[in-house]
């Protein structure tokens, strides 16, 4: 009786603190965790998403909500922890039973938790590009995989038009991500006669903030040969203080052009990006596309993020891929429970098969009937100087994710298909 | 790019003949459609060799051209011409602006750098100069190079159209112009003329062997040059990091150093000054947007007067009750460290706050070919140094330095003699805090402003005073630069990662074979 007196307790507290949108006892709702880093190195990224579940989440119930009952969400914060991650996704899953998580940026902290939903049979939605490798059934991909993003930006480097570069640098932050891609750009290069000797490999600490060295050892590498381009998978707040030291060197992108995997309009507030026009970033959405779609995306933010007072987007409210993955997620998420009729784990996998959704990319986005991975357009953009993004390339439609990088050899014969268990 | 050149040589040497007006198709085809047929409309208006084109082509790089149906706009502020023209005009709302990617962009850079190669102005040319020797240079681009050659009367712009001239004739077909330019390329200091001499040495490359010969040379020459502006930038690096650290560890150095208290909280005390400067920054934005730029002169004091005032709260409320029990005052501090992050994380939230640099703290001074200085880090040094300076001063020349030397060495006897040892006590530890405070500020403009961002520094700030030595200022001095320097060396050679590691071995086996630091304190008041 007193414990169950003690968890009463904590949970007004937690509603107090603002932590819980709803009031965490209001009858019959639908359970929504949110497992995004609120401090820490990432809670420059993935901030951000919370807001963005939040925001899509108080649309859902302005229309009713979902099979009669209203959406709740629940917020807890990972706090840039990867082990933290596993602990809280069993809390929201065994103690607060959410129907549905909407979490996880860096492929470490989704590795991390992974094990906690097979086993809970839970349902994660994951909206950051990755780097493939992976195929869960309780997972659902909404970012990138690597052909949907890395390969096409490094097509595009050693494209007339991308500068006909034929040295990278793979620069990274010192995780699996990183590696990974690497991994498969290298030998994605291989394929196309770049030998290992015009290639170097480096990689930073989470959280590293002088970038000198590097900046140098990439001056010296274009120095030593032919054309050389920069493939950044570096992750987090690391970001800022390698696009000022980049800037600061004077390295143009006329000379030396950086594309980067996880930088985009948000990574990019409070940095002076005058010296940093041309340089690039690859993704499946930008804030600068124009589309009704978008316009009413970036509509729906921007009046979200004032009536909320979100920091910094109250007065320059900004959106990006990632958000417009989580908020593509949602919505499917809610189309596949209104089809199944249920919330089930299962159930609703098994409607998440070939949902469409019209994307603010422009595009419609299509769940893949198989692999858990969406169909989704590629761009590859030049940073502005007012920080936006100059679409300089694009595919003709959606692309269809490839998991399984084919340019990896150990995966000949992997099936396109989360192993039923 | 190769066609481009051609073109444009081909286009200044008939730039004294007669000029053409810039028409608005041509506007037009530069400006809009597929690239390649923008980069040869381009070409084509370079040979008619318009004023205008200047001005129109910079336009184009500053983003300041829309086009709408079939007319192209100037747009500079509120004013809007008519671009082939200069006629004022209104811009209709359906304009769009023209983007230029990085190709379109660096053939535009090289048509500017071409025309601007013939202005009267000795800076301008000197500018187009350094901007072209960045260009791989063609055949093509011979008799522009001669004819600006010809007219040139600086002798240093002279050596340098000189090495460009022979950078093209370096592939030319005769022999002994190519045995003349690699002998010529011996003198230059550039990096693209080091792969070009790397390129010609290739396989396809050179065939004679006496030229290879010559080419073998001036490329050790070429490299010998440039290896030293790589080892001056490991150094340079070296040297921001270690005065990063010194500034983070100077005012350990008087709280822990001389004081003796094991302070915890001093890496919150450094984001207490970053986040000052932020809320400067914002003050001045909101308020004074004309001059932002000198928000950081403001954010100085003010960083140091708040961490000041937050140390003198801390020592009164809580230091004082602790002195000579080591254990509670980690564990206090400690505390306070945990209060202080949860505390700025209310009022400003979890997330980084930006901060930005004034404008004359961005961008650096290309002080090699090779190495650029930045503004930023220059001044971090140089601030560093100012502090430590000060600090130096205070504790050795003035009277409350003379209280603070005397009341950590002996305690009773200081009292006895008339000194207010309570007040020195909270004096000292509120300057060690505004030393902090001022390595906030320092830090905040080249890293993040987060609530975390002491918790990066402690570390690597008790490192630097254990190493140098308890309570010796030069012991901190060197210990800082030291570790900067041998940092950035061994991140040259291993990587950051590993670079990080073998700093911390260094650390572990230098302090067991020198438990005292590097200057260890002799006498009595070691045993105090």
């Amino acid at each position: 009786m007193k414990r169950r007196f003690a968890l009463k307790a904590a949970a007004a507290a937690l509603a107090a603190s603002g932590l819980v949108s709803l009031p965490a006892f209001a009858a019959d709702t639908i359970k929504v965790g949110v497992l995004h880093s609120l401090s820490g190195t990432m809670a420059i990224s993935e901030t951000v998403l919370k807001d963005t579940v939040m925001m899509t989440v108080d649309s859902i119930n302005a229309k009713g909500g979902l099979l009669g009952k209203k959406l709740e969400v629940v917020v807890v914060d990972p706090a840039s922890n990867w082990p933290l991650f596993a602990e809280k996704a069993k809390q929201l899953l065994t103690q607060d039973k959410v129907a549905v998580v909407f979490g996880c940026w860096t492929s470490v902290s989704r590795k991390s938790v992974l094990p906690v939903f097979e086993e809970n049979n839970g349902l994660l939605f994951y909206p950051v590009q990755y780097e493939g490798e992976e195929l869960s059934k309780n997972v659902f991909y909404t970012g990138a995989a690597p052909n949907q993003q890395a390969i096409p930006a490094v097509e595009y480097l050693m494209s007339k038009d991308g500068g006909s570069a034929r040295r990278f640098v793979l620069l990274g932050t010192d995780y699996v991500y990183p590696r990974t891609t690497n991994k498969i750009l290298r030998a994605f290069l291989h394929s196309k006669g770049i030998t290992d000797a015009d290639i170097i490999e480096e990689y930073t600490p989470f959280g590293h903030s002088d970038y000198q060295t590097i900046i140098g050892k990439i001056k010296k590498f274009a120095s030593e040969g032919k054309k050389t381009a920069v493939v950044s998978t570096i992750n987090g707040d690391s970001n800022v203080p390698f696009y000022k030291e980049l800037g600061n060197q004077g390295l143009k992108a006329t000379d030396v052009p950086v594309v980067a995997f996880s930088v985009g309009e948000e990574e990019l507030r409070g940095v002076d990006t005058k010296p940093l026009v041309g340089h690039l970033a690859a993704w499946n959405y930008f804030e600068s596309i124009k589309n009704p779609t978008n316009a009413a995306f970036i509509k729906e933010w921007t009046e979200y993020a004032i009536k909320k007072n979100i920091p910094g987007h109250k007065d320059k409210p900004l959106t990006n891929d990632p958000m417009e993955a989580t908020y593509i997620g949602i919505h499917m998420w809610a189309q596949a429970v209104e089809k199944a009729k249920s919330t089930d784990t299962d159930k609703v996998i098994a409607a998440m098969a070939g949902q469409t959704f019209k994307a603010p990319g422009g595009f419609t986005s299509t769940m893949d009937p198989k692999n858990h991975h969406l169909h989704k357009p590629v761009f590859i953009g030049e940073i502005k100087s007012d920080g936006q993004f100059n679409v300089v390339w694009k595919t003709p439609g959606p692309v269809k994710a490839q998991p399984w990088s084919p340019f990896i050899p150990e995966n000949k014969g992997k099936k396109d298909e989360p192993e039923k268990k | 790019m190769r066609t481009l050149l051609r073109f444009l040589c081909l286009a200044l040497s008939l730039l004294a003949g007669a000029a053409e007006a810039l028409t608005p198709q041509q506007t037009l085809a530069i400006a809009a459609g597929d690239n390649d047929a923008r980069l040869a409309a381009l070409n084509a208006a370079a040979t008619s060799g318009d004023a205008r084109l200047a001005a129109f082509v910079q336009a184009l790089l500053d983003g300041e051209v829309k086009v709408a149906g079939d007319k192209v706009y100037l747009v500079q502020g509120d004013k809007a011409t008519i671009a082939a023209t200069g006629e004022p005009t209104k811009v209709p709302d359906d304009a769009e602006d023209v983007t230029n990617n990085n190709r379109m962009r660096g053939a535009l850079d090289a048509v500017l750098s071409t025309l601007r190669l013939f202005s009267p102005d000795l800076a301008v040319r000197r500018a187009a100069i350094v901007d072209l020797g960045k260009a791989t240079l063609e055949e093509g681009q011979l008799p522009l190079i001669d004819k600006a050659l010809a007219a040139e009367t600086d002798p240093q712009l002279k050596d340098n159209l000189g090495r460009m001239r022979a950078a093209i004739l370096i592939s030319s077909t005769d022999r002994a112009s190519r045995l003349a330019a690699a002998k010529e390329l011996a003198s230059s200091s550039q990096s693209t003329v080091a792969s070009l001499l790397q390129e010609r040495l290739g396989d396809g490359g050179e065939a004679d062997p006496e030229v290879r010969a010559a080419l073998g040379q001036a490329l050790d020459a070429v490299r010998g040059r440039l290896a030293w502006g790589e080892r001056l930038g490991v150094i340079f690096t070296g040297l921001s990091l270690g005065s990063v650290l010194l500034l983070v560890a100077l005012g350990l150095a008087i709280t822990y150093g001389l004081m003796g208290v094991i302070n915890m909280a001093h890496g919150e005390l450094m984001m207490i000054g970053a986040y000052t400067t932020y809320v400067v920054q914002n003050l001045f934005r909101a308020y004074a947007p004309g001059a932002f730029d000198a928000y950081i002169l403001v954010a100085i004091p003010a960083a140091f007067l708040v961490a000041a005032l937050v140390g003198a709260v801390l020592e009164r409320g809580v230091i004082r009750f602790l002195y000579g029990r080591p254990l509670e005052t980690l564990l206090a501090t400690w505390g306070i460290s945990l209060v202080l992050q949860q505390a700025v994380r209310s009022v400003f939230g979890a997330q980084n706050v930006p901060v930005e640099n004034p404008g004359w703290l961005s961008g650096g001074v290309q002080a090699m070919s090779n190495l650029v200085l930045p503004y930023n880090r220059l001044a971090i040094i140089a601030f560093a140094m100012l502090v430590l300076g000060g600090v130096a001063l205070l504790i050795a020349k003035t009277r409350l330095g003379l209280f603070v030397r005397g009341v950590t060495q002996n305690r009773r006897m200081a009292s006895c003699v008339g000194v207010d040892t309570a007040r020195i006590d909270m004096v000292a530890f509120a300057f060690g805090a505004g030393i902090a405070g001022l390595a906030g500020c320092a830090l905040s403009q080249i890293g993040n402003v987060g609530p975390d961002l002491g918790q990066s520094y402690i570390v690597d700030s008790f490192l630097v005073v254990v190493v140098g030595g308890v309570g010796q200022l030069a012991g901190t001095v060197v210990a800082a630069l030291g570790l900067g320097v041998l940092n950035k060396f061994l991140e040259g050679m291993a990587g950051a990662v590993l670079a990080k590691i073998m700093v911390l071995v260094f650390i572990v086996i230098f302090i067991q074979r020198k438990p005292s630091g590097l200057f260890a304190m002799k006498g009595r008041s070691a045993e105090a």
